[in-house]
């Protein structure tokens, strides 16, 4: 039951991009074709799920012991972009196709904030386990997920639209965002 | 006094000609995510500015000494140092903030303002210049999140700074203070940013 809450309320109520504003840069930047938006999502869901089990395990085992606690900020940092260094190696070798479609994703996902944002935030959770952190991460993933690809796709059809001079470009983009957020907001309660 | 006019430009060129926020988009995340009220606009930017000038400072000062080869990973040790001097600071003096802004703290380090100055004008640039710099590119960002953070409580809670200027019962349009009002209010504010900065030039 805990872990439905946790997806629901990571997905739907909670969305991390459109209520806690974490991850707006790629969510306004790759988001004007469906397909990047849906390459750019998958390297996300990828990430931020070993980032938040390699930054869990750290601050478990190695920060909290030594009581190293306030060095979190700069070794989570240094961990996600070596990590996403070495994903992007292994991925080169393990799997091509893979490589192909996440490839030039990986490397913008470093200063992506909703993978600290994520990291952060999983150490605190209620009654945290590593499989708790970890769902929590997926959770969190496939919602940057949905609000990308719905945003993407009203992007694609607001191409054909005819907009205002002065609304042209960014504006409009975050009016869109701003509309979507607000629908987002009729979730609110669900849990 | 051909340098002294160039500074003033330096300085310049962060509020208005490429104003992180409203020109450039940089550093979207906390822009939108902590500027309910003007107060809390207004301590996200400072402490931003903060870490901008000296990270600024410091990569200009050791930019010789690193290869370029590790030196984004170098620059991001720089600028998570002082964001944990940041977080520190303000956990000790100002509690009420550091509540406020929450996770938005530790996530200075990754605002693409700060490592998008070190990469693009610290590394290349003296001490001075890249102080000046920091200086000019953090009161842009301070200006727009506080404007930002003031029509949305103007509009949203009837208050500035937490002064109420409405009575208490009064209706307010409570959206603003919302996620999505977050959005619409910093859409119409770069439509009007565009509209008074075109005229001028």
């Amino acid at each position: 039951m805990d872990y439905i809450i946790i997806l629901i309320a990571a997905v739907f109520v909670n969305n991390i991009v459109l209520a806690q504003f974490l991850g707006i840069c790629p969510f306004l930047g790759v988001s004007s074709k469906v397909s990047t938006s849906v390459g750019m999502s998958g390297a996300v869901l990828f990430v931020m799920t070993i980032a938040t089990m390699a930054t869990y395990l750290l601050h478990q085992y190695i920060l909290v012991p030594a009581g190293l606690d306030y060095l979190r900020t700069i070794t989570f940092i240094l961990v996600i972009a070596a990590l996403v260094q070495m994903v992007e190696i292994m991925l080169k070798k393990v799997s091509p196709p893979l490589y192909q479609a996440l490839g030039v994703f990986l490397p913008l996902i470093t200063t992506n904030c909703a993978v600290l944002g994520v990291a952060i935030l999983a150490l605190g959770l209620e009654g945290g386990s590593l499989l708790k952190a970890v769902f929590f991460a997926v959770s969190n993933s496939l919602g940057f997920a949905l609000a990308l690809i719905v945003f993407a796709s009203i992007r694609e059809h607001l191409e054909l639209a005819n907009i205002p001079k002065g609304m042209k470009g960014v504006p409009i983009n975050l009016l869109v965002a701003g509309l979507l957020s607000l629908a987002f907001l009729g979730f609110t309660g669900l849990v | 006094m051909a340098e002294s006019v160039n500074q003033t430009q330096n300085f310049l060129k962060g509020i208005v000609k490429e104003n992180p926020i409203f020109v450039m988009l940089l550093g979207m995340c906390p822009t939108l995510g902590v500027t309910s009220s003007a107060f809390n606009g207004l301590g996200m930017g400072v402490a931003t500015m903060f870490v901008l000038i000296m990270s600024n400072i410091v990569v200009s000062l050791v930019k010789s000494q690193i290869p370029s080869k590790v030196r984004i990973p170098a620059f991001i040790i720089i600028i998570a140092s002082f964001v944990t001097i940041v977080e520190m600071i303000l956990e000790a003096f100002v509690p009420f903030l550091y509540e406020q802004l929450g996770i938005f703290i530790p996530l200075i380090v990754v605002n693409c303002i700060i490592l998008g100055r070190a990469e693009s004008f610290a590394s290349k640039n003296n001490a001075l210049s890249s102080l000046i710099d920091g200086l000019g590119m953090g009161l842009g960002f301070t200006l727009a999140l506080t404007i930002l953070g003031a029509t949305r409580e103007i509009l949203g809670n009837g208050s500035v700074f937490g002064f109420k200027f409405v009575p208490a019962d009064a209706n307010t349009f409570i959206l603003f203070i919302l996620p999505p009002g977050a959005f619409i209010a910093l859409a119409y504010l770069t439509v009007l940013f565009n509209k008074s900065t075109t005229k001028t030039t």
